[in-house]
Formats: C-alpha cells, structure tokens, sequence
C-alpha cells in the first residue's frame, strides 16, 4: 500500500508556503492526505498546518536518537537469537514515529507505552537496559513510571489508552499543564478499550493525544482486518480531530505531536495522529512474516526509511559531516556493547521474589504461602547437610 | 459522632461521603451515580455536595470505568468505582484481572493501586437476568485482588472506610438485598481489622460461615436450630480474599462441624476452598465432612425461581442436619 500525498509534496524552496494548491488538490487524492515534511528522497517540503524548522543541532540530535534506538534494537535481537532473552518485540522501521513523538514531549508529560516503544523510552531517558528484564524474564517490568513519566509496558492490546485517559483526566482536576501521550496500534484499534478511552477523553475533554502506529500489521493481520475507513478518520466520530502523518518522517512526527500536544496542555481536548509506518522485522522473534507476506512490499517501505531520508539531508545540507557520522558509529557500537553486559550479567530474582509486591498492604495467603514455600526450599538444604 | 440507626445503603453513603470529605484525592465514578444518586440511591446527595468533578457520572462503559480509575489512581487519585450491577462488571473484568490486580507486582511495587469497586450483588429482589449474580470467588482467585462484603450497617460503614483506606485494589461487594436493613453505625468507633471474621452468635454443636447476605439467614438458621436445642455457632466471614481462616478453625475446633453458606454456586466457590483449608487444618476435630450451602451450577433462573436456587433457612437446616447426623 502506498500513499502520498499530493501536498505534501511542494518542495521547500519553491516558496509557495501555504499554497492554495495544496488545500485544493487534497480532496482529489485517492488516498488521505499525509502530513509530510521530509520526503523519503531527504527533501524537506512544507505543509500549510504543521511548520517545523529545526536547528542543525536538532536534526543531528533526531538523527541520532533513531541510529542509537535502532543499534539498541538490533542488539536486543542478537541477543534473544543467542539465547539471553526469551523474547524480543522490534522496533524497526518506526523509529521516526517514535523518536518524532518522543522528542515532541516534555519533562512534565507522561506517556502509556504498548510494548514496543522503546524509542519513545530512549527519548524518556529510560536506561535501554531497563527495558530488557522483561523480555529476559527476570520482571515484568519493573522501572519506576514515575522517573520518567514513562508507564510500564503494557501487553494487553489497547489497555493502556484507558489509564492515559483516566491520567489525563487526573491531569486536568490537578490544573496542570502538562499532556499525556498513549501509544497503540492498528491492531489496538479494533480493540473495546481504546473506542472507550476515545469516549471518556472526549467527554471529559482530557488532555491526552492517541498516538497510533499503523504499522500496516497485527501480527498476520493486515489493517484491512482491522478497519474500513483510515484510521484518523475515527477521530471525528468522538468529536476530536485526527490526522494521518507519515510516520518514516521524523521531522512530520515532531511537527504533528508537539501540535497536538501543546493543543491538549492548552484546554482543547484529545487528538488522534496516525503514523503510517511499517513493521520492517516480524511481530516479535518468534514469528515468521514470510508466512503471511511478501518480501516486494518490505522492499517497497525499505526505500522509505526513516533513518537513510534523513541523513540524505544531513549529508546533502552540509549539516553532520564524517567525523559526525563515524563518532555515532562508535558511540552505537559502545551502547550495544554496554546491554550485551548488562543482559549477560543481570541476574536472576530471589526464588522468594515471587511472593513480593503482590500486595501494597500485606495479605494473610501471600504470608502463609510464602512461609510454605521457604520452609519446603529449607527442607533441601537440611536434607543436603544430613548427608 | 455518636452511633446512629441507618440502613445498610445509608451508611454506605455515610461511608463516601466521610471520605470524600477526609481526603480531596477521593473520587466517586460510575454510572448514574451523579444527580440520579445510584440507582440504588446509595451515593444520593453527593455530586450536589461535592461537585461533579469529584462524583463522576461516566460514560456507559464499564471496562472505561475502571480502566480509566487505574489512571486516575496512578496519578494519585483513590477512585470508588461502581459497577450498577454484579453481572455488569464482566467488560471490566479483563481491566481489573489484567492490570488492576497486577499494577502493583508489574512495578515491583513502585506503583499502587488504591482503588475500591462497588458492586451491589446477590439475588432476592425478584430482578432481571444479570441482576442476581455472585460472582465473588471469581476476582477472589486473582492474586492482587482483596474481596469484601458487609453483612450490616455498621461493617458497612467501616469496611467501606478502610477499603478506600488500603493501597491496594478492594472489591467491595454489597449486598443489595440488605441495603434496607437497619443497624446501629458508630462514625467515631474503632473498627477492628478488615479482614476478620467475626464469631456473630456462639454456639457449641456446628459452625456456620457465611457472609454477606447469607449471614442474616445463617442467623436464623442458628435461631430456628436452637428452638429443636442445636446450639449452631455463626461466623460472619467479611472478607473472601483473604480469608480469615483462623477464626474458622477456631471455631470448628470448638464446635466440630462446619457449614458454610453462600449465594454463589457451591461449584469451585469460596465454601470449597474453605472446606478444603478447614479439612487440612481441623482434620481431627472434624465430626463430619465439611458441607456446603449455596447456588446450582445453572444460570442465576429467572425471579420466579430463585427461591429455589437462592440458599434459604430450610436449605440451610438441611446441611446442618445432614452434618449433625454424622
């Protein structure tokens, strides 16, 4: 599936800011407009609603962000193919839709993750490292929400858009000017909770943005399963506005996010952004694409890569140079090398880890069970010594 | 505040409204609870007193509901949701099982989840299907999960109090066919702790453990007993998750015997894990097996028939029979 937008197509320089053409010719496209402003060629182009113009420092800081999540995730796949984790969820192919809304966020913003955000929490200041016990299998998450304003993974599909809702409602009694981010995807889409969290948001005006993924597949399902109509276009339904930006250009994604964002802190309620991307790698790595479909169509995405556009511009632009280039290669080599370690060494829980935290207060089963357990664990070592 | 008569609702109001006033981070939410006051009235009066951003009228959708009250309660809120009605609750199931129950674990204890659900449940008021259910044992099983119910006024009022008082996720059960019974409610009493049984009449032949609106009845199963001269003793068990097994045993030690009783089907429910604890506990003080009172394994009937499904005093004196007789 390609879409382009035909406004989105009016390159930079032309001057023709705001055209008219591009308001005209939207409705003639067969496909829903996409907000774009870096095309997969590394040119910049403007859009009549979101103007972005980023310093040098900040391109090269985009740039980075999604070279450094990328080797990040690499990495973790070596390592669930070498054994140290149980699982793996990738990321490829959407670190512009995450780096460009992650870096869209303020300290004082919180955001609800799905499982696979992991360039949104690189951007939270999240330690990469943090991320992995759960796929190891030594927690079920475990970092501190509250750090970073960067909730636990949740796995349920589509979850999490109620808490962000519900927060974001918390947002609003506190007076705060601060928005909440929830992160899901197509497939998240057809699921109860995230039509209720798009009511509840709407109603109580909340300020939270829904930030989807279209990743274009729920495992084997393609978003033709999931919907008939573009998915931003659900937006309008509940009453808020939606809007269907390319998710390979990071600089659209920033653009897009900072505008809802600062659209929610302001009082003006929930908005949706559909980020078209593509799941470059399988669902997680114990599944197999090739079953389900063709190598021609990851080719096709493969020539809009998020990463490759934008340093086509930087190279082009004059704006990183090869002494830039080959430190980030550097830096990512030490990054991979520093959560290899810090996989092989982490260590399993206490056996009695898994009595704790299951209660805030305390619970007379957990107490007894737990003294069971200790005991029977105990019974071997007596035994050992016996001999 | 001195004790006070009030219905079982009344003091459930009572209840909301202490907390609403004692801590600005308490929250009331659900369906109709706002102007209409609960179809069941038990949160009359309190949006008009507190305001509507503190007594929610929600959307009509209970996975919502709770979904967004796990939100609320991470950004420092102790929402008190209700669900309308017990066999209302299962679109919120997979809210409460999947991440209500499991926040507090997920975070290595980081995060908590101080949230109590109201659910008016039980049969006996001649309702429509999904009106009558008991589906206690089912969030009982959920480990992260405490589950109460009130058998009086009087528990009403205090366990409500330190449900919201708890940090970790309550299920509050009422049983709605109480909620017009009387009893006195000191407000400015000492209540014990949340989760022990309390012995309600002493006796010396059988136990009966019930809780909820079984109690009433296991009451006057105990008065009806002694009337033929069977002294029944009667624990009101008050909290299904945890279970205060010890004040069973206790009892069962002094007694012999043990019946417990309760609307929810028998099948897999809370009278099976306690005849099961009971039996490995009390093993040689045990006269008889440990018998069990409650509901078929068919579907809450329609009103005209639950009378017959519903545990009442003669089904009650037919398991007390069946124990003595041994």
């Amino acid at each position: 599936m390609t879409v382009e937008s035909t406004a989105a197509r009016k390159p930079r320089r032309s001057g023709a800011k705001r055209s008219t053409s591009a308001r005209s010719t939207k409705k003639q496209s067969a496909e829903p407009e996409l907000v774009q402003l870096l095309t997969p060629e590394g040119e910049r182009v403007e859009h009549p609603d979101y103007a972005i113009d980023p310093t040098p420092d900040e391109l090269r800081g985009l740039y980075r962000d999604m070279v450094l999540t990328r080797r990040f995730d690499a990495e973790a796949t070596t390592l669930q193919r070498q054994g140290e984790l149980g699982l793996w969820a990738s990321l490829l192919g959407q670190e512009a839709a995450q780096i460009g809304s992650g870096r869209a966020l303020h300290d004082d913003d919180y955001v609800f993750p799905t499982y696979r955000e992991h360039g949104v929490a690189w951007c939270r200041g999240v330690d990469p490292t943090n991320l992995l016990g759960m796929f190891r299998g030594v927690n079920h998450g475990g970092w501190d929400p509250n750090s970073n304003n960067f909730h636990l993974y949740t796995i349920v599909i589509g979850s999490q858009t109620l808490h962000a809702t519900g927060y974001a409602m918390g947002v609003a009694k506190d007076g705060a000017d601060s928005a909440v981010l929830a992160y899901f995807g197509d497939g998240a889409s057809s699921q109860g909770d995230v039509a209720e969290s798009f009511t509840f948001s709407a109603v109580y005006n909340a300020p939270v943005v829904f930030f989807c993924q279209n990743n274009q597949w729920a495992i084997s399902e393609p978003t033709e399963k999931q919907t008939r109509v573009p998915l931003y276009q659900r937006a309008q339904g509940y009453g808020f506005p939606g809007v269907r930006v390319d998710g390979n250009d990071v600089l659209a994604c920033l653009a897009v996010t900072k505008a809802a964002l600062e659209r929610a802190r302001t009082g003006q309620g929930p908005m949706l952004v559909e980020a078209f991307t593509y799941r470059m790698g399988a669902h997680t790595t114990s599944d197999d694409p090739t079953r389900y479909r063709s190598s021609e169509e990851r080719e096709l995405w493969e020539t809009k890569d998020p990463i490759l556009r934008l340093r086509t511009l930087l190279t082009n632009e004059k704006l990183a140079d090869d002494a830039f280039f080959d430190a980030l290669e550097q830096e990512s080599d030490a990054l991979a090398k520093r959560v290899r370690e810090a996989v092989r060494s982490m260590p399993d829980p206490d056996d009695m880890a898994l009595f704790e935290h299951t209660y805030a207060d305390g619970h007379a089963l957990v107490d007894e069970e737990r003294a069971q357990f200790a005991a029977y664990q105990a019974s071997f070592e007596t035994a050992e010594e016996g001999i | 505040m001195a004790a006070e008569k009030m219905s079982l609702s009344k003091a459930i109001n009572a209840s909301l409204r202490t907390a609403l006033d004692n801590d600005p981070k308490v929250l009331i939410m659900g369906e109709d609870v706002g102007k209409l006051g609960g179809v069941f009235r038990v949160t009359d009066g309190l949006q008009k007193d507190f305001g509507e951003d503190r007594v929610i009228d929600t959307p009509l959708a209970e996975s919502g509901i709770v979904g967004t009250a796990i939100g609320l309660a991470l950004r420092g809120y102790r929402p008190v949701v209700e669900i309308q009605f017990d066999g209302f609750v299962f679109p919120a199931y997979d809210q409460i099982v999947t991440q209500l129950a499991k926040m507090h674990a997920r975070s290595l204890g980081k995060v908590k989840m101080p949230v109590v659900i109201r659910i008016p449940y039980g049969g006996g008021i001649g309702a429509v299907e999904h009106h009558s259910e008991s589906p206690e044992a089912l969030f009982a099983h959920v480990a992260g999960l405490k589950v109460i119910s009130p058998s009086n006024a009087s528990d009403a009022y205090w366990m409500l109090q330190q449900a919201i008082g708890s940090d970790d996720p309550v299920i509050y059960f009422e049983p709605k066919r109480r909620y017009h019974d009387k009893g006195e409610v000191d407000t400015s009493a000492i209540p014990g702790p949340l989760h022990a049984a309390r012995v309600v009449r002493p006796g010396a032949d059988l136990t009966l453990a019930a809780y909820g609106p079984m109690v009433k009845v296991a009451l006057d199963a105990a008065a009806a007993a002694a009337e033929e001269g069977k002294s029944l003793e009667v624990v009101d068990l008050r909290s299904m998750s945890p279970i205060d097994f010890d004040t069973v045993q206790q009892s069962v030690e002094r007694t012999g015997r043990l019946v417990v009783v309760h609307e929810a089907p028998v099948f897999l429910g809370t009278g099976s894990e306690i005849a099961a604890r009971i039996t490995e506990r009390c093993f040689y003080h045990l006269q008889a097996p440990v018998l069990r009172v409650g509901g078929y394994h068919a579907p809450y009937p329609p009103s005209r028939l639950e009378d017959e499904y519903l545990p009442d005093l003669d089904r009650v004196l037919d398991a007390v029979d069946r124990a003595l007789a041994y």
